[in-house]
């Protein structure tokens, strides 16, 4: 295999300034050539670039493309690749650079190998092999380009979706939206928590009326958020239990020991202000309490009934 | 020896936890803090554990133990500070702490502590 290598990196040695202008050109000549996303100047670096690494990782005579003689190439792709994502080039378009380079080598073992046609067999076997292998690492590399940034959302989105709420002096709330997993749960916990510690709140209101099932996992991740919330003083409230998930809690045999449970965020505020010793009084009527103990709505709210 | 300074203030008993707790240490705090309960006549313990960084199972058990015993010697024990981290870590550790009361900090502690007393009062009543 070596032998082959060989004879491909003396091709490419002999005449790289010509391989080089003629890959150029059949790119250039192509109707997939895209002349509004990369420049005639870049796309002959690219090449240039690409050729060059490619001689130099050829007389390192190993023909995989993963050992550590290939770090140099595969560099180099992972910049074409990324820089070509960005350009807004398909992956299959960055594959096809690679590819194109096949049809101008051919022709150059074509004319060095003319008098030896097993061996010019070999070596074009052996190009190909080479060549796709690179051509699929372009491809590699752009997927795990995207696999990074769907990571990324999804911790963004986690964080996002898991607020920490004042709704009063000493009163949070987490209202949970979506199914509250482990490492939720951890993301929930911790967020509680620091803002336990931010504002030193009393009472802090889970709200679980985003979340579509409660099965005893998610129990088991609501009771171990609200004895951590205790092991730092505050009481926890756990709200918005819909009929259904009630039913399902009680069918399961879901113990949730001494958590207070409100039906409503509402019912869960009322209570939270009346531990704290605090009433809500409606503005015209003196004296008087609402018994639901919600905030009396300004009038231009109200409904028109 | 290394031992963990105890502070009484009126009828309380006032821990605070300044470093890393190992586990001879913890002993030694559960002998100190048991006679000094008996012999200061304290109503209630306060164990501040603000400066805790790390807690393994074992000083998760001794913060119970220690809130039993004081318990048995007619003190309230009410466990303040402690850090979000430590908290989530002795709950993952399955150790929830069900006996031990807890504040935010050391002035909500020394409320409760208080709260505490005063309703036990109440509920002994005049005899």
């Amino acid at each position: 295999m070596s032998d082959r290598s060989k004879t491909l990196r003396e091709t490419i040695e002999k005449d790289e300034a010509g391989i080089l202008e003629r890959w150029i050109d059949k790119q250039l000549a192509a109707p997939s050539f895209r002349s509004d996303r990369i420049s005639k100047t870049e796309l002959a670096e690219h090449s240039r670039r690409f050729l060059s690494s490619l001689r130099q990782s050829l007389g390192s005579g190993t023909p995989d493309v993963q050992s550590p003689a290939w770090a140099n190439v595969r560099q180099i792709l992972e910049d074409i690749s990324v820089s070509r994502a960005q350009q807004g080039f398909s992956p299959s378009e960055t594959a096809l650079f690679i590819f194109s380079l096949k049809e101008t080598l051919f022709e150059q073992l074509n004319s060095e190998l003319t008098k030896d046609p097993t061996a010019l067999a070999a070596a074009i076997i052996d190009t190909n092999q080479l060549l796709d292998k690179l051509g699929l690492y372009t491809t590699e590399v752009y997927q795990t380009g995207r696999e990074k940034v769907i990571v990324r959302q999804q911790q963004e989105l986690m964080e996002l979706s898991t607020p920490v709420v004042m709704l009063w002096d000493g009163v949070l709330a987490l209202p949970v939206i979506g199914t509250l997993d482990s490492s939720r749960t951890q993301v929930v916990m911790e967020n509680l928590l620091q803002r336990i510690v931010d504002t030193g709140a009393l009472i802090a209101i889970i709200d679980i009326t985003g979340v579509p099932t409660v099965d005893t996992l998610t129990a088991q991740h609501l009771l171990k958020t609200v004895a951590a919330a205790r092991l730092m003083g505050a009481d926890c409230i756990i709200s918005g239990i819909r009929p259904q998930i009630a039913q399902t809690i009680v069918h399961l045999g879901v113990d949730l020991g001494t958590v207070v449970t409100k039906a409503t965020l509402a019912d869960a505020l009322a209570i939270a202000l009346r531990r704290l010793g605090l009433t809500v009084v409606k503005a015209a009527t003196t004296g008087k309490r609402r018994p639901d103990g919600e905030a009396p709505s300004a009038p231009s709210d109200r409904s028109e009934d | 020896m290394e031992h963990i300074p105890i502070l009484k203030m009126g009828d309380f008993l006032l821990v605070t936890i300044q470093v890393d707790m190992h586990d001879r240490l913890a002993m030694t705090l559960q002998d100190d803090l048991t006679s000094r309960i008996v012999d200061a006549h304290a109503k209630g313990v306060l164990i501040d554990i603000s400066a805790l960084e790390i807690v393994d199972s074992f000083i998760g058990r001794m913060l119970a133990d220690i809130a039993a015993m004081a318990r048995v010697l007619d003190a309230e024990t009410v466990v303040v500070g402690m850090r979000p981290a430590v908290a989530i870590t002795l709950v993952e550790l399955g150790l929830s702490l069900t006996g031990v009361r807890t504040a935010l900090n050391v002035e909500r502690g020394m409320d409760l502590l208080r709260k505490r007393i005063l309703e036990r009062l109440a509920d002994d009543g005049p005899a």
